[in-house]
């Protein structure tokens, strides 16, 4: 199973059912197809519709239904489209159960950098910005390293995206939920210790004497566990 | 009143250095045929407020590529590399604003307020400049409301009276600029008889659009 894959099947345990969801592109998309089996959440796009469909049906494509990406997309059934103030009326109203986006890097105080690296890129919030700030759960979903650099600082470097502490941090090493205290280490991935964790993390990390593994399977590629192992022996205690 | 007017002329009505707000967001939903002719008039030195300035060389992204830009106030540059080249040459002027925070500030163009209050962007980058207010113990930043000269809005379908309708995801910025600049200029699929279009379905009501841009003709 690949590092993207173990991502966007942990981040889909995290919906519920009849959430409101806004997926960020690219990874967070992938998060879809692991929904587990009973569990159906309304996709908004930002560009103005709830009720995305991924890949529009065939004979149902239409130039004006795309997703904010400018790809096209279908609607389902029961779909609703607005202008982009209703858009962001949704996000920064309270109305958005659950915001799932990239990260350049996320620090000790969970606070988030995702926009821009100062002279090197500079795409523009888009949206970003609003959807951090104003969703109800801000989970985060990336790689846990890149060029062999943490992207969990004790300090972003990069300009943050919103001072709003994010809710959950899932890479393909941990999910980690930031606190008040600090990081919590809440799961590692499958085959992952404890001790790589902390190796592979800038920021300090609070260890609980016991963390468990994710409970995605590992196996069948789709099909999320069913049991979570409920009495495994402790990886490592500190 | 009539609105129907020929792309050629509803152009013609825009000086050099105008601010435009153009609607679409990553093409989708832009009045392509009248930024096409903003290109062939040559419109110089706009200023731009639009939702992204999308790609190079198509639709909105014509109008960076020929270098017809001043200055734009935009949410979105990534996919558009002539736009981040000139904003580093210092060649455009770039105010990155949260995609929220812009549609919020030209509702508010459009709708008489003073401005809005919001979360977003406090404590970054984006606050620079701005004044914070105090409501209740919370604070937020205060982001000043935008017009413009023209809005350039595109729609799914009008009324020979100026009445618009628009399509899933195409409608996004229109809208909102159809009601806070000076002039609307609008452009539609299709333009049918006042009627046809049921109250309803009327977005935006035919007191705000100025002028409609004649369909392109299919006999003789």
């Amino acid at each position: 199973m690949d590092e993207k894959t173990i991502i966007a099947k942990r981040v889909a345990l995290e919906l519920h059912d009849g959430e409101l969801v806004n997926l960020g592109i690219g990874l967070p998309t992938l998060v879809t197809r692991y929904l587990p089996d009973g569990i159906e959440v309304f996709l908004q796009s930002e560009n103005g519709l709830i009720g995305v469909q991924a890949l529009p049906e065939e004979g149902l494509e239409d130039d004006d239904l795309t997703d904010a990406g400018g790809g096209p997309i279908g609607a389902v059934p029961g779909a609703a489209a607005f202008d982009s103030a209703m858009s962001f009326g949704l996000v920064r109203g309270g109305h958005l159960d659950v915001t799932v986006l990239g990260g350049l890097q996320v620090d000790q105080q969970g606070q988030l950098a995702n926009w821009m690296v100062p002279g090197k890129m500079v795409p523009g919030m888009g949206g970003a910005m609003d959807l951090v700030s104003g969703a109800k759960r801000v989970i985060v979903a990336m790689q846990h390293s890149a060029k062999g650099q943490s992207k969990i600082l004790k300090r972003c470097t990069l300009p943050v995206t919103s001072v709003r502490r994010v809710d959950l941090i899932v890479t393909d090493l941990a999910v980690i939920e930031p606190t008040a205290d600090g990081l919590l280490l809440r799961e590692v991935a499958p085959g992952v210790t404890v001790e790589q964790v902390i190796v592979a993390t800038e920021a300090e990390l609070i260890i609980p004497v016991y963390v468990p593994t994710m409970p995605i399977d590992v196996e069948t590629g789709g099909k999320v566990a069913d049991v979570v192992p409920s009495s495994p022996l402790p990886e490592q205690v500190r | 009143m009539k609105k129907v007017i020929a792309l050629s002329d509803a152009v013609e009505l825009i000086p050099e250095g105008a601010v435009l707000m153009i609607g679409g967001f990553t093409g989708i939903g832009a009045p392509l045929r009248l930024i096409d002719e903003l290109v062939r008039q040559r419109k110089s030195e706009l200023t731009i407020i639009t939702n992204d300035t999308g790609r190079p060389n198509v639709g909105l992204g014509r109008l960076i590529s020929e270098r017809l830009v001043y200055r734009v106030i935009t949410s979105h540059i990534g996919l558009n590399a002539d736009t981040q080249k000139q904003m580093i040459a210092g060649e455009i002027q770039v105010e990155l604003v949260p995609q929220g925070t812009l549609a919020e500030r030209i509702r508010a163009g459009g709708f008489g307020l003073g401005g809005i209050l919001t979360l977003t962007g406090l404590g970054t980058l984006v606050e620079e400049g701005k004044a914070t207010v105090d409501v209740d113990g919370q604070t937020f930043l205060l982001e000043k409301p935008l017009r413009a000269d023209f809005a350039l809005v595109a729609a799914k379908r009008a009324d020979y009276g100026g009445n618009l309708e628009y399509a899933f995801t195409a409608r996004n910025f229109n809208p909102l600029m159809a009601m806070a600049a000076t002039t609307v200029i609008a452009e539609a699929d299709e333009i049918v008889p006042v009627g046809v279009i049921p109250p309803d379905a009327v977005v935006t009501p035919n007191v705000v659009v100025d002028h409609l841009v004649a369909k392109e003709r299919r006999h003789g």
